[in-house]
């Protein structure tokens, strides 16, 4: 039932609002609203009913095992949340000068000098508010480079096939044209295509390493001399950090701009889809293009640095610093960690990786890199399944909800037929993953026994499965009276 | 080990069935020249305990200063409910909902917030949010330009009146697709976007024309008159509103002549909603727009729809727009958004409904003209536009206004936003804004502390006045 269904007109949450309501003095009539929205009319503890249990309708990091690939769905400390929603850090104004600041730029600061070192590179600005706006940062920094550098023959971004979708709708956004290159067999770039892709109109390329089908990218040294020789930069796209957290450095691999998920990599919450954080980080030539407003250090105190310090910036991408919040409890994150559990995060996430992709495969699944090392995430491909009990990755996700998992990514990427893109994370434990080893054999036998079970999948779950076409066709965005 | 559960039986155990003698043999196909080394710049762990007491105190540094600076960020009180729910861990520690069956949660409650934006604009739909206000509006003038069929333009005319941040965020995000920004100057004496100057902008191709209400100077435009012009010119609108505002202002999907339907696109910055100041986020942007053009919005939008019982279920849809299906010919590359700031202002618009945000307006409006009333009795402090305005004003002061403020902040007073850097064409000008939450004792503390400092920069009334001065001292 929707919140509007029990509403009640001139029932309200009285503690909530002013006693009275003043006249809008001066305000001219013609600029006011004639009728008041229709918003719901309830009591306090209806609403409070109503989305405590809509909650409990949602599968989430706190009720359930959740292997989202490439979403890094890892316990968040709580720690970082209460701490980051202290009233003195939520009641501090954005434009608040820097007599009232020094305790959150101190912590900004920090934040990004941690983030350089575990990413190798010189210098990182906080601002972009999550993943793709940290993709958008690097390309428009690539392009600023090559314009300030009055090379204007650049025009293509080169993406492995395998990429994010946000990586090739990133470099249109930044007026580039993209070229696709293959992914080998073995997972690894196509060497020979990329050779063949480069030129005088390559801007640059952009990579996830590990890549998204889960493994790591062997010839990263040779990929990145051939692109900068080519004139070319190096985009990490640093979805899949969590894997190589203070094991690898980008920087030392010889990218030239990444951004990081901290929404991942650094544990602070998915929210249902945000709010996330994007840094980027840089290298040298790139650290005139940063976008505003960075942090930086005087002697002994803290502040801003806006245009007039970073004459050549991108600009800004937010009305203010960005996503500020979600940088504190990264903050936090970092701090409870320390150098010693940044690398524990890559080795258990990878530990626990391996693991569960060594039990799947024993237990008769097949994995799509069985010659590979699974990096913190890998993929099974279930189109024996689909060939011969019509049972496909998508009714396997959804018996998975009925054996209490949340589903691994699935179809994605797309180069792998009925796809499960399966990232445990360092944070589950030994029984998780064995739960969700059973659970996989049981949903196989039942694909063998009793397929039409698993193709009805869920069961169990609040709503049975859902009509997209209808939702699509039919479309009801809003309700109405 | 913080976070990580495992036992080194638990290790071993792993270790065996994988069939390698060490976690580290796990990494034997990176290449071992590219293998870091101990970092050197993350200090060691610390216990929460430690932490705790570390965030204390630098909360503290920070003071608990009064404020009243706006400017495009508001402190509202937010019920208490509003974030004892929003960090419950369902819709905390959730992701987008992808699995729809699982998500149904989030997903009701998205569609509650899509229906509580739209009544709340008089808009027909809405999406499920974007990251904020000026990161918005650059998404909005990208779909304006894709949706004016009428346009082959790719110009936008932008007030000056708009919010400084969102027209520079604006010209960074969409610079590089050959869109220009057209600035349309303001009348000096009201405060408004200049009609006359609008007009002359009449018969030419232009995709859209912005609409701030009210604008940074906190004056209300002639919304009407500006949708009027858009419309008669083939120009799209796009409204950029204080959602909080509109509970009493005239909605965007009234403004104009009603036969053309009101604003094309509205947006603006979610935060008076349920989202505290939090040095400026995480915020979220929310868009709404005419029917007509749903197809090219970007983010997520979620339907209604129906299970193969029949039974009402909510889903992602028209996801044939998004980066991860159309890839490099989506609206956006948006991925991530503001869940969980929209799932705050959800329960924060479903507990205080339509009278209760009218009422936090209407305080908002009641305190903002006592601050002025109280600030401009001061000798050297006066209005410095005519046109009506609401929730926060522009005053000019006799003395320079970064040395004021400071003197200001010194006392824990932030006495506004200094305008000299984005508008010098102002003077010694600041905007100052009240909210519900700056009662009469603190707007008296305010203009005890204003009195003070006027009076110690008495005659200072610009750098060049002052070194104007100087020299008629020494002569």
């Amino acid at each position: 039932m929707l919140i509007y269904e029990q509403s009640q007109p001139g029932r309200r949450a009285f503690a909530q609002a002013p006693k009275d309501k003043p006249a809008l003095d001066g305000v001219p009539t013609e600029l006011q609203r004639k009728a008041p929205p229709a918003l719901p009319e309830v009591s306090e503890m209806q609403a409070v009913r109503h989305y405590t249990r809509l909650s409990r309708k949602n599968f989430s990091i706190d009720t359930e095992f959740y292997p989202l690939g490439s979403c890094t769905m890892k316990y968040n400390p709580r720690a970082c949340n209460s701490l980051a929603m202290l009233p003195g850090l939520l009641s501090r104004h954005p434009y608040a000068p820097v007599t009232h600041s020094q305790g959150f730029l101190r912590c900004m600061h920090e934040l990004q000098e941690m983030l350089k070192d575990v990413t190798g590179m010189r210098e990182v600005s906080l601002v972009p508010a999550a993943g793709a706006q940290g993709e958008f940062t690097g390309v428009a920094m690539i392009r600023a480079y090559h314009d300030a550098r009055g090379d204007a023959e650049r025009s293509e971004i080169i993406v492995p096939d395998a990429a994010h979708g946000t990586n090739p709708a990133t470099a249109v956004m930044c007026g580039y044209k993209v070229r696709e290159i293959p992914t080998l067999d073995d997972g690894d770039v196509d060497i020979d295509a990329l050779r063949a892709a480069l030129g005088p109109h390559t801007a640059g390329i952009m990579l996830t390493n590990p890549s998204t089908v889960g493994v790591f990218e062997r010839k990263i040294t040779e990929i990145a001399g051939l692109v900068h020789d080519a004139g070319g930069l190096l985009y990490y796209d640093g979805a899949n950090l969590n894997a190589i957290l203070g094991k690898v450095r980008p920087g030392d691999m010889g990218f030239d701009v990444i951004h990081m998920n901290l929404h991942k990599t650094f544990s602070t919450p998915h929210g249902g889809g945000g709010p996330g954080a994007g840094p980027v980080g840089v290298s040298e030539r790139l650290i005139p293009f940063l976008p505003i407003p960075m942090v930086g250090k005087d002697g002994d105190g803290y502040r801003w640095l806006t245009d007039k310090d970073c004459p050549q910036t991108i600009g800004k991408l937010s009305t203010f610093a960005g996503n500020a919040g979600v940088l504190l409890r990264a903050y936090v994150y970092a701090r409870l960690l320390g150098r010693e559990g940044m690398v524990r995060v890559a080795e258990y996430a990878t530990l626990n990786a391996n693991y569960l992709a060594k039990r799947l495969a024993d237990a008769g699944f097949e994995l799509a890199y069985p010659q590979r090392r699974a990096t913190h995430e890998f993929i099974v491909t279930l189109k024996k399944q689909a060939k011969e009990q019509g049972v496909t990755a998508m009714d396997f996700a959804k018996r998975l909800l009925d054996y209490g998992f949340h589903a691994p990514t699935t179809y994605f990427p797309l180069l792998v037929p009925e796809c499960f893109l399966i990232e445990p994370t360092e944070t589950e434990a030994l029984d998780a993953l064995d739960g969700f080893v059973d659970a996989m054999i049981a949903i196989n036998d039942e694909a063998h026994s009793n397929p039409e079970t698993v193709k009805g999948a869920p069961h169990t779950l609040p709503v049975r499965r859902l009509d997209d076409v209808r939702a699509a066709r039919e479309l009801d965005l809003r309700w109405t009276a | 080990m913080p976070f990580i559960p495992h036992t080194e039986d638990d290790v071993r155990q792993m270790l065996a069935t994988i069939g390698v003698d060490s976690i580290d043999d796990l990494f034997d196909e990176i290449p071992a020249d590219l293998r870091a080394g101990e970092l050197q710049h993350v200090p060691e762990g610390m216990s929460e305990m430690e932490v705790t007491a570390l965030m204390h105190a630098r909360a503290r540094e920070d003071g608990q200063p009064l404020c009243f600076i706006g400017a495009g960020a508001y402190d509202h009180h937010i019920p208490a409910a509003v974030w004892q729910i929003t960090t419950r861990g369902e819709y905390y520690s959730a992701y987008t909902p992808y699995q729809a069956e699982a998500s149904q949660g989030t997903l009701q409650l998205l569609y509650e917030y899509q229906s509580m934006m739209t009544a709340l604009m008089a808009m027909e739909v809405s999406n499920a949010s974007l990251y904020d206000g000026a990161s918005g509006l650059a998404e909005a003038v990208l779909m304006a330009v894709r949706a004016n069929r009428k346009s082959k333009s790719r110009r936008i005319l932008v007030p000056r009146t708009l919010h400084p941040a969102y027209r520079k965020t604006v010209q960074a995000i969409v610079g590089n697709q050959q869109i220009e920004l057209v600035e349309v100057p303001f009348d000096a004496a009201t405060g408004r976007t200049d009609l006359d100057a609008l007009a002359a902008h009449t018969g030419e191709d232009c995709a859209a024309v912005v609409i701030p209400q009210p604008n940074f100077f906190g004056v209300l435009e002639d919304v009407d008159a500006m949708t009027d012009f858009a419309h008669a010119n083939g120009m799209l609108a796009i409204a950029v509103v204080n959602p909080l505002l509109m509970a009493v202002l005239k909605p965007p999907g009234e403004w104009g002549d009603a036969a053309a339907g009101g604003a094309d696109i509205a947006c603006g910055e979610g935060q008076p909603l349920g989202a505290p100041l939090s040095s400026g986020g995480p915020y979220f942007g929310f868009m709404c727009s005419k029917q007509a053009f749903v197809r090219q919005m970007p983010g997520r939008i979620i339907g209604k729809t129906v299970d193969l019982e029949g039974k009402t279920g909510y889903a992602l849809t028209l996801q044939a727009r998004e980066q991860h299906i159309r890839r490099s010919k989506a609206t956006s590359n948006i991925c991530t958004n503001q869940g969980l700031l929209v799932t705050a202002a959800t329960v924060h618009m479903a507990l205080l409904g339509g009278e209760g945000l009218a009422r936090v307006a209407a305080h908002c409006h009641a305190n903002a003209t006592h601050l002025v009333d109280r600030l401009t009795a001061i000798d050297g402090v006066d209005r410095l536009f005519s046109a009506p305005t609401f929730h926060e004003q522009v005053l000019r002061l006799a003395a320079p206004v970064a040395d004021v403020l400071h003197s200001l902040a010194a006392h824990d007073v932030l006495g506004g936003y200094d305008l000299s850097d984005d508008y010098p064409e102002l003077g010694n000008a600041v905007l100052v804004c009240a909210t519900e939450m700056r009662g009469a004792a603190d707007i008296d503390a305010y203009a005890q502390q204003l009195t003070r400092s006027m009076a110690e920069h008495a005659g200072n009334a610009s750098p060049v006045a002052s070194a104007f001065d100087q020299q008629s001292a020494s002569n």
